[in-house]
């Protein structure tokens, strides 16, 4: 398997074997953040940019920390203290922070297909870190990173992602990567949340979060997209907590060794109750280790080697 | 006409050599005392093994066994198809450790460079030794083995297979023609 892609613009444009490659060599480089030494000198002189039109904790620190572990130098641009608030267009901000040769953007924006542009006028790797409600492709590799890890394979499990699926670029990116494999795959919330048609994707739509959950292997709770306009889909934020809000009873219904996951900002309370989401079958925090990992791999197959 | 491979060790020879390798490794250690091997992917690893089990004959003692993956420290790593990244595998601590570093052919110098480097990085060994079943010669770094199983200057035109049977399916060390 050889990797040839300069960008990693959305699941979509993978192939399971590309999958599997950046799962793999995710492998080796989860060690690296467990020595003392938590750096190696392979990406030494890249320079990667991270390009942030949209509030992130995790993804950001991530590629940042990513970066960082591989010996890359990391500059990071925010919407609020760029020129973007001076009224520069994206295309410009692109173009002049190319001519200071970095090797990779990393972008999140609120429009969907902003990295794809990107992509096309830049000659550097650009990686989507989020585009709108479209994808959110190095989310979906570390939470399948996740499930291989945590229950050893990728097919044969029943997979239930549960809120508003509508707005989620995470639900989205999770379903075009699992497709892949021989999963089962559930979307669970209101009907407000699912958008139509989505059973065209292969997957099945159930609205009774209790039938949802039962004998499910994973599953993957959402926030609701407030600065999508999430909230106006439903009546009331509590309405939503007591049917859709995932609890202890629910997590009762699933397998024993149910794994349940959340990509974060966690609404503890409202998708998912404390008590579950500290609880034993929580692996949301490994999600969190796994993200470094997996990124590290992104980092090394677009900017390594010969394409 | 496809001219036949020289032959620089058959199957006997190369056990042999490995004995030999063994012996003087205790020899140079005066014993196993903090002793470790680590072997460099791929047959690096097989040799470690296979040294491993000599040293279980002789003293009846195990060492412990590394593997190392050394591609997150190649220095020519952007100029290669992307090389993939193996997992290294060290169980135990290397702190105060007397390693022995495993490879099975020594030729510029620079994988045992990107080696050391690992190895300090994963914290402060003692010593460091290099083993290798062939010295090919054409040093490019100022680095050499303390254990050579057999030295034969290869010319560029050159290249050195060893193959092991855990990987090969045969054990023999030959030259052929690039």
């Amino acid at each position: 398997m050889n990797w040839t892609k300069k960008d990693l613009l959305g699941i979509t444009e993978l192939s399971k074997d590309e999958i599997t490659l950046i799962l793999d060599t995710a492998e080796s480089f989860k060690d690296i953040s467990k020595r003392e030494v938590k750096k190696v000198p392979t990406l030494r002189g890249k320079t990667v940019i991270t390009l942030f039109y949209e509030p992130s904790t995790r993804t950001r620190v991530s590629f940042e920390i990513a970066a960082k572990r591989l010996s890359a130098d990391t500059i990071n641009v925010s919407s609020s203290t760029s020129s973007y608030v001076k009224g520069e267009t994206l295309k410009d901000t692109a173009k002049n922070l190319e001519s200071m040769q970095p090797d990779v953007i990393v972008i999140r924006h609120n429009m969907p297909g902003a990295p794809h542009m990107l992509s096309k006028i830049v000659n550097s790797s650009v990686i989507n870190a989020g585009d709108g409600a479209h994808e959110h492709p190095t989310q979906a590799l570390l939470d399948l990173f996740t499930m291989r890890e945590k229950k050893g394979r990728l097919d044969g499990l029943k997979f239930v992602i549960i809120g508003d699926i509508a707005h989620s670029r995470v639900a989205r990116s999770n379903i075009f990567a699992l497709k892949h494999f021989d999963s089962e795959i559930v979307c669970c919330g209101p009907p407000t949340m699912i958008p139509p048609f989505i059973e065209d994707l292969g997957v099945k739509v159930e609205y009774d979060i209790n039938r949802a959950v039962k004998n499910a292997d994973v599953i993957m709770m959402l926030r609701i997209q407030k600065e999508r306009g999430g909230v106006s889909y439903i009546p009331s934020i509590n309405e939503y907590s007591t049917i859709y809000g995932l609890k202890q009873d629910q997590v009762k219904k699933a397998k024993k060794d149910v794994i349940i996951m959340h990509p974060g900002p966690m609404n503890r309370g409202v998708e998912i109750t404390g008590e579950v989401a500290d609880g034993p079958y929580s692996v949301i925090l490994d999600q969190v280790e796994n993200g470094v990992a997996v990124r590290m791999a992104v980092l090394f197959l677009l900017t390594g080697g010969e394409a | 006409m496809i001219e036949k491979p020289l032959q620089l060790l058959d199957r006997k020879a190369l056990e042999r050599t490995i004995t030999r390798i063994a012996h003087e490794i205790l020899e140079r250690n005066k014993g196993s005392e903090n002793l470790c091997l680590i072997g460099i992917r791929t047959r690096g690893v097989h040799l470690a093994n296979r040294i491993r089990n000599k040293i279980k004959d002789i003293e009846s003692i195990e060492l412990p066994l590394g593997i190392l993956d050394i591609t997150m420290y190649r220095d020519d790593i952007f100029k290669l198809k992307l090389p993939a990244v193996k997992k290294t595998d060290i169980p135990f601590d290397v702190n105060n450790m007397t390693i022995v570093l495993l490879d099975d052919v020594m030729h510029t110098g620079r994988t045992t460079r990107a080696a050391i480097d690992a190895l300090m990085d994963m914290g402060r060994p003692r010593k460091i030794q290099l083993a290798v079943l062939v010295d090919r010669g054409s040093r490019e770094l100022p680095i050499h083995p303390d254990y050579a199983g057999i030295k034969y200057n290869a010319t560029p035109e050159e290249d050195i297979l060893v193959k092991l049977k855990e990987v090969d399916n045969k054990d023999e060390v030959v030259v052929v023609r690039v």
